[in-house]
């Protein structure tokens, strides 16, 4: 394809604060309609805003974890226009002065296709504003009329803007998993895509490598990340098409549509947009100290990015595994806390996480969080592992126990009699029995016939209940062939 | 949202046409007839005659004031303070439906 | 009684030489008698009213009471007071009984005072005649062919007329000093930020500060002890130390330095007008102080700035007046576009709809530099002239309008001649200035003529003290409107 995509992303992050932007209703989810609408939400003659410090933090640590810049003093602007679910007839956002300037996402880029390797690249972002959401339009059986829930109007959000730096599906779709992590990372947005705390607005265009930017075109809130790739994938080509069949892409908001898989341009809101900014005279500027935003940096998590270089340089860990480590606090934390259980089997730990924990976190539709196994029984079994007690197989079988009934690791193991023979006496005295039982198949594995090897372990593993430690077997075995 | 670019030393004292008056209208959600517009054409013009007085004055280098005290803002602590009162504030409002404000159907 | 002062009031009801509740009948029966003809109230609720005056006496009777405790104050109908209809002159509120307090309401009503009821006003504080009001013009008590000036008339009219014994106003470009002049009165808009904008139905909001009116700079002293004081509610409330702003009143003039901007003194200013203002200045001269020629070169720009930047607040101010939650919806519509338009177009009078066409205009694309900017440039300037002049005097005298009230219709086609009436108040709220017009003689028609007092920030009991010594010296805040 000649073609060169370039997409953008806005991103709405709805701040986890306890009560809105200006005022002090609740910001809570799934409340009964307008029981959150207090009377600043709901825009009541004479009201106005005060602004919520714990919003200003979270932009603040926000600023800090992508390495921007956060200005000393910001400005709070209105941007009119008329909308039923925007009780004040216009939202109180940031405009020319943002609180976060610019700065960048490093990401992991997994191409969504074909055998290309993984990559990574750098997202400057061009800015993070704080504003207040919009209220929700409810289509349901009024008569023909729609109906207005205010409870939302008025909760913190963190609009993030990034450069036009992406150039496919995969690399927006990269750029906003980062984002998503991050936000949830330090603990300033819960991410929760189904109730719209974390959406998505993507910018698009197309141009021949070289020129300039063409046309774009804003898919908004998009509240997924699948929906993400195939709203990029359809609007990308419905350009290209577009433009290849002699027309033109004229600048618009489109909206994308799951069900067809399409992407259709918005009837509302098309007129003139002029949002007539100006300085909000209700709110004075925001001013931020160096010493606050060195508070803030002190409560900062180690960052996802630090962590997987130190899971590399330090534990010895792959990108890839390190890369899966931190694609989540939850994970990242986890995986600590086995660690400190088993401290030099960092890749041991990795791979029970990422493989045997991870699939039945999946089989069973759960998250980190609501993982029935806790790091503290996972690393007692990893270290019954380690020091012998039980073998691999061994301690799937605790695994899966633990994972269904729980319990504790020594004792699921006494229960099971997973223990490991590890006494050599009683291993040399069962391979002496399966030898003189086979004399034949000794005779022939002596003779060269080496593969009879596993026939032995087989045998002798049969006769110790499968409880005979691997390596011992091994090693007693062998000697004992050799003669 | 990428902040636009303001045009900078527009002409000033200038006339309002029509389609200039019944756009703000519009922008404004102010139903006008042709007549009203007239009117509110006229009556903009002289009051732009007014305002035009500024352009003779020299402000370059002069920090735009919107407040009259320079200080920052005071913050709140982030808590809920505020509890519902559906019923009371809905009791002045002029459609409402299961909790809902209700209006003509709203179109994406 | 109805030309006691405040604090004579205060002492009647704590020696029970009165209860509160008769002071408060004699007051609704004396608006029974004469607002029909003033039309100075929008709401008057005699009911809960009295039920206010009841409570008071309780209050009284425990000892428990305030200076203002019992006193029948007036109410903008600007503020949102609960239970009360609050319609801001509109019809767009014609049925908005607010389901809040303002905080200005909170401080009266914990103070004990009485809301004796919503005094007309221009619609939405826009006007400088109350002649833009839903509810009627009001008249002036000295002239009924006669405005009561703008837009916090009612009130004006109510203080002039002995139908409150005070009562509060708001002041964007004036509306608490023209009227109060053009009715004889007394009346201070503080410092912007002293007074709490919560509950107050923004007009300007940079500009807009709620203040007293009444008969005697000493009735304005307590009920700023009353109105003023830091609310968390509003980010533009200053956080200060409580002030007693009656401390200074009786401290002698001896050595006041009075600035007079030439200025204010040029062409435009009646004859009649600038003859009072001169004896005014007289009499200050006799009372110890001195006088200092000032410039403010830049205050015949208010007027020019004002009429940019008050617009353009006002337009995104006026948006939420949108028939979805409160307020006016018009009977028919079709789709959600018509419901808007129509039920602003007919909820807003045209005065306020001039206003917003203005303000839209002016932060439209394309024109936000030009005038919005440029207008806030000039704005700093403005406000850089009073520190110059304060380096030089301690208060700043002059009229407050360029001439008495005029009669009604008298200005209604030319909205440019109306703006040119709020000149001398302008640049007062261009830079959150306190200001106040005290009654200073009387002009052509026998009209009353307002002195404007204007004080560097957070001078208000000084200016109070100013105000007061003068009142002592002479009687033209203690004349009444014959014949009521």
């Amino acid at each position: 394809m000649t073609w060169e995509i370039v997409i953008g992303l806005e991103v709405h992050a709805q701040l986890s604060t306890n009560s809105k932007i200006f005022c002090g209703a609740s910001t809570a989810f799934g409340a009964e309609p307008n029981t959150q609408a207090d009377a600043v939400s709901l825009a009541l003659p004479g009201v106005l805003p005060v602004l919520n410090k714990g919003a200003v933090e979270r932009a603040i640590k926000f600023g800090l974890a992508t390495g921007s810049h956060i200005a000393p003093r910001s400005v709070f602007a209105r941007k009119n226009y008329f909308y039923p679910d925007l009780p004040k007839g216009y939202q109180i956002s940031q405009f020319e002065l943002p609180v976060v300037g610019q700065g960048a996402l490093t990401i992991q880029v997994a191409p969504l296709s074909g055998n290309a390797k993984p990559y990574e690249k750098t997202v400057r972002i061009t800015r993070a504003h704080l504003e207040e959401d919009a209220g929700k339009s409810l289509h349901g059986d009024f008569h023909g009329m729609t109906g207005i829930d205010l409870n939302r109007a008025g909760t913190p959000l963190l609009e993030i803007v990034s450069e036009p730096d992406m150039n496919s599906a995969a690399e927006a779709v990269a750029y906003a998993k980062a984002l998503h992590t991050l936000v949830r990372w330090i603990g300033i947005c819960d991410g929760n895509m189904q109730e719209g705390s974390f959406r998505c607005d993507v910018n698009v265009s197309v141009r021949k490598p070289g020129e300039p930017l063409g046309t774009r075109r804003e898919i908004k809130n998009l509240n997924s990340f699948k929906f993400m790739q195939q709203a990029i994938d359809y609007e990308v080509q419905w350009q290209v098409d577009t433009i290849e069949n002699g027309g033109k892409v004229q600048q618009a908001t489109i909206l994308f549509n799951p069900d067809t898989g399409e992407t259709r341009a918005m009837r509302s809101k098309e007129d003139a947009h002029d949002y007539r900014y100006f300085p909000d005279p209700d709110l004075l500027p925001l001013e931020i100290s160096p010493e606050w935003i060195e508070q803030m940096r002190a409560t900062l998590p180690e960052l996802p990015q630090t962590k997987q270089a130190r899971y590399v340089n330090e534990l010895g860990l792959s990108v890839y595994d390190a890369s899966i480590l931190t694609a989540s606090r939850e994970m990242a934390d986890f995986f600590e806390a086995v660690l400190a259980a088993v401290p030099n089997d960092a890749k041991m730990c990795a791979n029970w996480i990422m493989g045997e924990l991870n699939a039945q976190l999946n089989r069973d539709g759960l998250d980190m969080a609501q993982c029935p196994i806790s790091t503290q029984q996972l690393g007692s079994m990893l270290m019954r592992i380690v020091d012998g007690t039980i073998s691999n197989s061994g301690a799937k079988e605790v695994f899966r126990t633990m994972w269904a009934d729980g319990g504790e690791v020594d004792a699921i193991i006494e229960a099971k009699g997973l223990k490991q023979v590890s006494d050599a006496g009683a291993i040399e005295k069962i391979v002496d029995e399966i030898m003189a039982a086979n004399a034949d198949k000794v005779a022939e594995y002596r003779s060269g016939k080496d593969k009879l090897f596993g026939f032995f372990v087989g045998q002798a593993m049969k006769a110790s209940k499968g409880q005979a430690n691997p390596a011992q077997l091994n090693d007693i075995l062998k000697a004992k062939l050799a003669g | 949202m990428i902040p636009y670019q303001p045009c900078l030393n527009i002409v000033f004292a200038m006339s309002l046409s029509t389609q200039d008056v019944e756009k703000v209208a519009r922008l404004a959600r102010l139903a006008m007839s042709p007549s009203e517009i007239e009117t509110s054409r006229n009556q903009l013009n002289g009051i732009f005659g007014l305002i035009a007085e500024m352009q003779a004055v020299n402000t370059d280098g002069v920090e735009p004031m919107s407040h009259s005290q320079d200080l920052a803002q005071r913050l709140r602590e982030d808590k809920v303070t505020e509890s519902n009162q559906r019923e009371a504030f809905q009791a002045v409002a002029p459609q409402v439906e299961q909790g809902l404000f209700l209006v003509p159907k709203v179109i994406e | 009684m109805f030309e006691s002062s405040l604090k004579q009031l205060g002492d009647a009801l704590r020696a029970k030489n009165i209860s509160s509740v008769e002071l408060t009948q004699s007051y609704l029966d004396r608006m029974a008698k004469l607002n029909p003809e003033l039309n100075a109230f929008i709401t008057i609720n005699p009911e809960m009213s009295l039920a206010q005056a009841k409570a008071a006496d309780a209050r009284l009777a425990a000892g428990t009471a305030d200076a203002l405790t019992g006193i029948p104050i007036a109410q903008k109908d600007i503020f949102c007071a609960k239970d009360w209809l609050t319609t801001c002159g509109s019809k767009m509120l014609h049925n908005f009984v607010s389901p809040y307090d303002a905080h200005i309401i909170s401080q009266f009503n914990n103070a004990g005072a009485i809301n004796l009821g919503k005094t007309n006003m221009d619609e939405f504080a826009m006007g400088s005649s109350n002649e833009t009001s839903h509810y009627g013009p009001v008249k002036n008590p000295w002239d009924t062919a006669r405005v009561p000036g703008g837009s916090s008339g009612g009130t004006a009219a109510a203080v002039a007329a002995r139908l409150c014994a005070a009562a509060t106003g708001t002041d964007t470009g004036g509306s608490i000093r023209q009227p109060a002049a053009l009715c004889g009165i007394s009346g201070l808009k503080p410092t912007y930020g002293v007074c709490s904008r919560y509950g107050m139905i923004a007009f300007a909001s940079s500009l807009d500060q709620a203040g007293p009116m009444g008969r005697s700079a000493e009735d304005l002293a307590l009920m700023m002890n009353v109105m003023a004081g830091f609310d968390e509610r509003d980010s533009t409330s200053l956080q200060r130390d409580k002030e007693d702003y009656a401390r200074d009143l009786n401290k002698p003039l001896t050595g006041l330095r009075i600035g007079l901007p030439k200025e204010f003194f040029a062409e435009g200013m009646g004859a009649d007008v600038a003859k009072a203002i001169e004896a005014a200045i007289a009499e200050y001269k006799k009372l110890g102080a001195t006088i200092v020629d000032i410039s403010l070169p830049n205050s015949k720009l208010s007027v020019p700035v004002y009429y940019v930047l008050a617009p353009a607040e006002a337009s995104s101010n006026l948006s939420r007046f949108d028939g979805v939650r409160y307020g006016y919806r018009a009977p028919e519509y079709g789709d959600l576009a018509d419901m808007y338009e129509k039920s602003r177009a007919q909820g807003f009078g045209a005065e306020v709809q001039r206003r917003i066409m203005i303000g839209t205009y002016v932060l439209s694309h394309g024109y936000y530099d030009a005038y919005y900017i440029k207008a806030q440039r000039i704005r700093r300037l403005i406000a850089q002239d009073f520190v110059e002049a304060y380096k030089q005097c301690d208060v700043i005298m002059g009229p407050t309008s360029p001439s008495t009230a005029f009669k009604l219709g008298e200005k209604g086609d030319d909205p440019v001649q109306m703006y040119l009436s709020d000149i001398y108040t302008i640049a007062v709220n261009l830079a959150g200035l306190p200001g106040m017009s005290i009654p200073c003689g009387f002009g052509d028609n026998d009209m009353p003529v307002g002195l404007q007092i204007i004080g560097n920030y957070f001078d208000e009991a000084r200016m109070l003290n100013v105000a007061h010594q003068y009142q002592l010296a002479t009687d033209w805040h203690s004349r009444a409107p014959k014949g009521l």
